[in-house]
């Protein structure tokens, strides 16, 4: 039998949530976005590239399509939950005074949310006829 | 009962960025959180540019003349570039999420590889689109 000299209770254990109550949530949902990130990333400058120069229409013509715009979707959604997240990181590590610390955080999830649901409302609404 | 007075000792402070010499590491480190950070806010730019084509040929129209300009060739070069960056050095990121890559040279040419591959990786996309504009 193994001995127990852990001061952690054996619920807390099961739980695996450590004393932030959150475990890894954090570490891994950066982890997952950031594969998402890569290969949509990667899709996202074709798209730019490919818009290079383009008037209006032709440019609206290739933003419209079905998949470019659910790639797009994805990419907005995949980067603006990282970016949260990255960003709650830095502002943790250099923000020390509790109530600024707390306010900074708050700020930066509105942020990623009110880009986030800019980007969507534009692509949506293009995507159903402008 | 009389606690006792807690005093803050003079400590030192543990040393922090301008107590090391630069490396390769660190320099890529540092590079992470800045082209985060400037990603970040270049996201804003992306979605006015969105909202620009949402709102119609004319709103457009200035969106891309705004991008145009040497001013948005800038950013636009600043932001392609950080995206590369942070792209690279993410990748370098699974490698040690894996538990690989923290030997001493191994790190260093890692380094040194995100700053190598992300200015290819840039300078590519630019050469492609300075070619089909």
């Amino acid at each position: 039998m193994q001995s127990n000299s852990s001061m952690r209770t054996p619920l807390g254990r099961v739980r695996g949530l450590g004393s932030a109550k959150s475990g890894t949530g954090h570490f891994w949902l950066q982890r997952l976005t950031a594969v998402a990130n890569v290969i949509l990333t990667v899709i996202f400058v074709f798209v730019v590239v490919a818009l290079v120069g383009k008037p209006y229409p032709a440019a609206m013509a290739l933003l419209t399509q079905p998949c470019v715009a659910i790639l797009m979707l994805l990419f907005i959604l995949s980067a603006c939950v990282h970016m949260r997240i990255g960003m709650q990181v830095i502002i943790e590590d250099y923000v020390h005074e509790e109530g600024v610390k707390i306010l900074a955080v708050m700020a930066n999830t509105f942020f990623a949310i009110a880009v986030g649901a800019a980007s969507v409302y534009a692509v949506l609404k293009l995507s159903f006829g402008g | 009962m009389i606690l006792a007075e807690v005093k803050p000792a003079a400590r030192p402070l543990s040393p922090h960025l301008q107590i090391y010499r630069w490396s390769w590491t660190m320099a890529m480190s540092v590079a992470h959180r800045v082209t985060g950070t400037g990603l970040y806010l270049g996201t804003v730019l992306i979605a006015a540019w969105l909202v620009a084509a949402a709102s119609g040929p004319a709103a457009f129209d200035t969106a891309q003349w705004i991008a145009g300009s040497i001013l948005g060739r800038l950013v636009l070069f600043l932001y392609s570039f950080s995206l590369m960056h942070h792209m690279v050095g993410g990748l370098r990121h699974f490698v040690w999420d894996m538990g690989k890559g923290y030997e001493p040279q191994t790190r260093m040419a890692m380094a040194k590889f995100t700053l190598v591959i992300s200015t290819a990786l840039t300078v590519l996309i630019w050469i492609v689109v300075l070619a089909t504009r």
